[in-house]
């Protein structure tokens, strides 16, 4: 990995970001893009029922990064997948581009996905059999969409992989892939691009290049993502950081240094 | 989309290709039977075009009796110079074909080419070459006495070349030498099958053919100008009602009709094995993908959140499954060309030769194979693409997704049930309920084998965790923890290990039906025969025998300890409208040496009284034409002469003797049966001593019989088993059909353990790294292997003897017995342990290589 020419990646120093603590906002923002009300989610029922999510409501804002902490178990992945049209709710409604998400139908479902979604995901779930190209104009060949050529040149170049593009996924790094995938995301420009622990299967090495990353695609391109994470690094370029224990939202920050989310887990933890 | 499917085949190479190889073996069959056949057809239409290709008309005699011994009636040869002399004729020319009779002798008297050497001996006027439809290759035509011309490919087997001699012998004429002057062709066909060709003069033809002043067929060229319809109504009244005269093109119709009707009867009888060999290929396939399908769960998945729909992925899946098909039917097409070599030389094996010329592959050959090579494999697909579909999207972010269970679910085993109990009512129906129609019989059947074998695969499951303890124990025992291990493996995945032991189920119960019936059938004819004669002694003949013989008797009653010798003459006759078939006996010698049982009203004294113008016939025969002891009737032979009998007696042979019977349903004297069949043929001689057997007397007879080729004597107990081991060769023929789709089966086992090693790679390093040697991890592979294949033969004996005792119920009116072949079935479970072992020689050797650090790695 380390033999191959380094890519043009835009680095955040995480360290100097100012951090602003917020309180959590009764009602829905303006220009929000995702919003959720009142979300519950249990699994199994009688003794063994697991809470996972209980009576959340959150707006996803446009434009901007908002990430989701908490420790294993908090419910922060269910809150994304409820978010993202994946699992449906146990009660309470999400609205996604102005769409009723939980309403919606397989087919629905389906079409909403291709027009106003993006995935990146911990374990890059790119196609083996695919090269980088094919596996980035994926999502425009499975729509049956032409791809914007202009817009896709461009997306290769932000990832930096105009020497890979003819390379399958098992000749490429951890990092290169998980480019490939944000690639991937964001070549449909979806209103909301879902990150799933996108660094969770990464070495430190190139984890601040998959973040600078999406960074830059929401500073540049205006792209409203909502990251799922453990990494304390990661949430720290979040413009938002959700923190979730117990099937809650227990703190809503604005912008954090990892120094200061980490004292937020701590306090929480206590 | 579409790209997915393609590029999913091509990264998956080897399963794909392993997958189409349970498709290809079928499709093969499917090509290889109509190349064969075609071919076959092929050489035919060759000769018959050969032999009227400058023919207006042909005069033949009449097939009065269809398949008698004596062939059809023949014409007079006192025709042939007054149709020569019509105006309209330009020339005419007589020819004698022997089919059956005139036996190629060497110098010992022994048949040329061995026992079931045929000769088709022809007599030709060479004079008028172009009635002739052989082409000489070298040397001269016979000419005269004592000169033969032979056929290629007999010629070649046999080391024989122009000025060499051989001998020949007939129904007409014993033994005598004949110089070969020459080696000829059929028109462009090097063989007729296994059939020898011999062509002497018509006169030579006519004497060792025992049709002295006959002829077989006179051939017609009329003058320019005279249409062959023409000639034909010119003809026509010119002849004998035992003789009929055809356009050159009708008569070349007749002659390949029978062809074609065998043939046809060919095609579909290797088509059927085809349909199992693809019926088992399904399930390959079905379980293969479903394997593909369930480890690909998580791809599906990270589709579906790219924005595919069901229809999408069940679209690729589909459209996977269809390319595998054109690519594994294309491949089948291809081999068919190779296995309809493979098919002569199996026919050959088994003697039943087959003639041949240039292969034929004919566009229907392709359209076929392909269409149905694509149709099996898509269709097999269906319930994988299904089962795609269901993997919910959420599942792209958990690991170790699995494709959700099926909705049936918890009604599976119920569902089962009753398919299995469908298909038992319709095996029962089929088999016993009365007034169906042959299809709704046929259809019953079919249906009930296929349920039966859906049903037992569905409920295999439930069965895999009880069967695989029973199996698996001797493996735990030997295989240490490699072995519990195995058995712990192969009942993980219970519906996997069910559908690939189905496949091997299915091919082993087949085998296990024909083991089983045939037994019975062997038990039948044994206890049939024994119990109905009652001679110490049996001469049969390949032959027809000489005039002479027929007329005295081939044994001598004068040799010294000889009791009795019952000399039974065989042919068939249309007797009260339909074809049958008669003996004629001698009446005291054979009521020595056969065990009548009279019906009422019938006694020995019956036998006493039958003269040359009584009938014995049999209870079956009487009954279905309502006749009683006194009762007249009339038999016209092959040739059209004319016998009136009275019914003198009526006796009733156990119930097995319709399947194989000893004696035909009507028997009269031997005097009477030889003026009226023109060629008999020798069915038995049974002969009974008045003292004990001795080595003397058995060579006494030898030296009796050795002047007539092709005759040979056995002890009765040597005869009767001759004719159980009647039916080896064919069991040994659907033995060696049924073997593709059990090899089909195998490439099944063989996916499920690639594809099960490939999908626990992790686990395999886990093992090796806490200490499993290479040597363990293949005997774990063997041993799940061969207790999936064990299982296979536990589910397919019992199937198989379930069917086989359906059947024997359903033929108990026919005296069939029920026997259980134990070897046989030993053997079977014997092979598929080792089909077990070499199916798993490839996988354990991929499990074993593996490498620890990268195993363990691998996500």
């Amino acid at each position: 990995m380390s033999a191959q020419p380094s890519p043009p990646v835009h680095t955040v120093d995480i360290a100097t970001r100012p951090a602003t603590l917020a309180a959590v906002p009764a009602d829905g923002r303006p220009g929000a893009t995702v919003h959720a009300r009142g979300l519950s989610r249990r699994y199994g029922d009688g003794d063994a029922v697991v809470h996972a999510l209980r009576d959340v409501s959150v707006d996803i804002e446009e434009a901007r990064l908002t990430a989701v902490m908490g420790p294993s178990g908090s419910g922060k992945s269910t809150l994304m997948h409820i978010l993202a049209g994946l699992d449906r709710p146990t009660s309470g409604r999400v609205t996604l581009a102005g769409t009723e998400v939980t309403a919606l139908d397989d087919n629905a479902l389906t079409k909403l996905r291709r027009e106003h979604i993006g995935f990146v995901f911990q374990f890059f779930n790119l196609l083996p059999m695919l090269t980088a190209e094919e596996n980035i104009l994926l999502p425009l060949s499975i729509a049956g969409v032409k791809p914007d050529r202009a817009w896709y040149e461009q997306l290769v170049d932000v990832v930096g992989l105009r020497d890979r593009l003819r390379h399958r996924p098992s000749e490429m790094s951890g990092g290169q892939q998980q480019r490939v995938a944000v690639a991937r995301a964001l070549v449909s420009r979806p209103s909301v691009v879902f990150a799933d622990e996108p660094t969770g299967n990464l070495d430190s090495s190139t984890v601040a290049e998959i973040l600078g990353l999406l960074r830059t695609s929401v500073d540049t391109y205006g792209q409203t993502t909502v990251m799922v994470t453990h990494d304390p690094q990661a949430a720290a370029i979040a413009d938002r950081i959700l923190f979730l224990a117990d099937g809650e939202i227990v703190r809503d920050v604005e912008r954090a240094s990892a120094r200061d989310i980490v004292s937020v887990i701590e306090q929480l933890s206590r | 989309m579409r790209r997915i499917a393609l590029k999913s085949i091509a990264f998956r190479k080897t399963r794909a290709l392993l997958t189409a190889m349970a498709i290809v073996l079928g499709v093969s069959m499917i090509s290889g039977t109509y190349v064969l056949t075609d071919t076959i057809r092929g050489a035919f239409t060759d000769i018959f075009t050969a032999s009227y290709q400058d023919t207006s008309a042909v005069i033949s005699g009449r097939e009065i009796v269809k398949d008698a011994a004596s062939g059809t009636a023949t014409v007079p040869a006192s025709v042939l110079p007054r149709v020569a002399r019509l105006p309209d004729v330009e020339a005419a020319a007589g020819a004698v074909t022997s089919t059956d009779g005139v036996k190629l002798l060497d110098e010992s008297n022994a048949a040329l080419g061995g026992k079931r050497s045929d000769t088709i001996a022809i007599g030709v006027d060479t004079s008028q070459p172009r009635f002739n439809p052989l082409n000489l290759v070298g040397g001269h035509w016979a000419a005269g006495p004592g000169e033969v011309v032979l056929d290629k490919a007999t010629a070649k087997k046999q080391h024989l070349e122009v000025g060499d001699t051989i001998r020949a012998s007939g129904p007409g004429a014993g033994a005598a030498r004949y110089r070969v002057t020459g080696i000829a062709r059929y028109g462009k066909v090097d063989s007729l099958g296994g059939a020898a060709i011999a062509v002497f003069t018509v006169p030579v033809a006519q004497r060792l053919a025992g049709k002295a002043g006959q002829l077989d067929t006179i051939s017609l060229a009329a003058r320019k100008g005279v249409s062959p319809e023409r000639l034909v109504r010119e003809v026509a009244p010119m002849l004998p009602r035992s003789a009929q005269v055809k356009n050159a093109a009708d008569q070349a119709a007749h002659d390949a009709g029978d062809v074609d009707e065998f043939l046809r009867f060919f095609q579909y009888f290797l088509l059927a094995f085809a349909a199992i060999a693809l019926f088992v290929g399904s399930f390959v396939i079905f379980n293969t993908l479903s394997i593909t399908v369930a480890q690909r769960a998580r791809e599906f998945a990270t589709l579906r959140t790219m924005g595919a729909s069901r229809r999408q992925i069940m679209r690729s899946v589909l459209l996977e499954g269809a390319i595998i098909g054109v690519l594994a039917s294309a491949a089948g097409l291809a081999l068919g060309l190779g296995l309809a070599k493979g098919l002569t030389a199996l026919m050959r094996a088994l003697e039943l030769e087959l003639p041949q010329a240039a292969t034929v592959f004919a566009p229907r050959t392709a359209i076929v194979s392909m269409a149905v090579g694509i149709a099996i494999t898509v269709l097999a697909t269906v319930v994988p693409a299904l089962r795609a579909t269901r993997v919910p999207p959420i599942a792209a972010v958990r690991e170790g997704a699995t494709v959700p269970p099926s909705r049936l679910g918890a009604s599976a085993n119920g569902l089962a049930v009753a398919t299995i109990a469908i298909a038992v009512g319709a095996l029962v129906a089929g088999s016993f309920a009365s007034g169906l129609s042959t299809g709704a019989t046929l259809l019953a059947l079919g249906g009930g084998v296929l349920l039966l074998f859906i049903g037992v695969a569905m409920i295999a499951p439930a069965l895999v965790r009880p069967m695989a303890a029973v199996v698996g124990a001797p493996a735990r025992r030997l295989g240490g923890s490699a072995g519990a291990l195995a058995r712990g493996n192969a009942t993980r995945n219970p519906a996997r290990t069910a559908s690939t032991a189905a496949a091997l189920m299915i091919g082993l119960a087949l085998v296990t039906v024909v083991a089983t019936l045939g037994a019975g059938l062997r038990h039948s004819v044994r206890a049939s025969l024994d119990d109905q004669v009652r001679a110490d002694y049996v001469v049969t003949s390949e032959a027809s025998l000489p005039d002479a013989a027929t007329r005295t008797g081939a044994v001598p009653t004068t040799l010294a300890g000889v009791g009795a010798a019952s000399i039974v003459l065989d042919d068939r006759a249309r007797v009260l409208g339909a074809d049958t078939g008669v003996d004629g006996i001698d009446p005291t010698a054979l009521a020595r040496t056969y065990r009548f049982t009279w019906a009422a009203g019938s006694s020995a004294a019956s036998l006493a009284r039958l003269r040359d113008d009584g009938a014995i016939v049999k209870k079956s025969f009487a009954d279905k034409h309502h006749l009683r002891v006194g009762s007249a009737m009339t038999m016209t032979g092959p040739s059209g002469r004319r016998l009136a009998v009275r019914v003198r007696g009526i006796h009733t042979p156990p119930t097995f003797d319709r399947i194989q019977p000893v004696l035909a349903p009507v028997l009269v004297s031997r005097r009477a049966f030889v003026a009226t069949f023109p060629r008999p043929k020798l069915r038995y001689a049974f002969v009974a001593l008045d003292g004990n057997p001795g080595a003397a007397t058995l060579a006494g007879l030898r030296q009796a019989v050795r002047r007539f080729p092709g005759t040979k004597v056995q002890t009765k107990d040597a005869w009767v088993t001759e004719q159980a081991a009647g039916i080896n060769t064919l069991l040994n023929l659907l033995y060696v059909l049924l073997a593709l789709s059990i090899v089909v089966s195998l490439f099944g086992m063989v996916n499920t353990l690639i594809l099960a090693v490939f999908e626990r790679t992790r686990e395999l390093g886990m093992l090796r790294a806490i200490g499993m040697s290479r040597r363990q991890v293949r005997r774990m592979v063997r041993h799940e292997s061969t207790i999936t294949a064990l299982i296979g033969a536990g589910l397919g004996l019992p199937v198989g003897l379930f069917l086989a005792a359906i059947v024997t119920r359903a033929l108990s009116d026919q005296g069939l017995a029920f026997a259980m072949p134990v070897a046989s079935l030993a053997v079977f479970v014997g092979a598929a342990f080792v089909a077990g072992l070499v199916a798993a020689i490839a996988p354990a050797r991929r499990a074993s290589r593996l490498d620890v650090l990268h195993a363990l790695q691998y996500e």
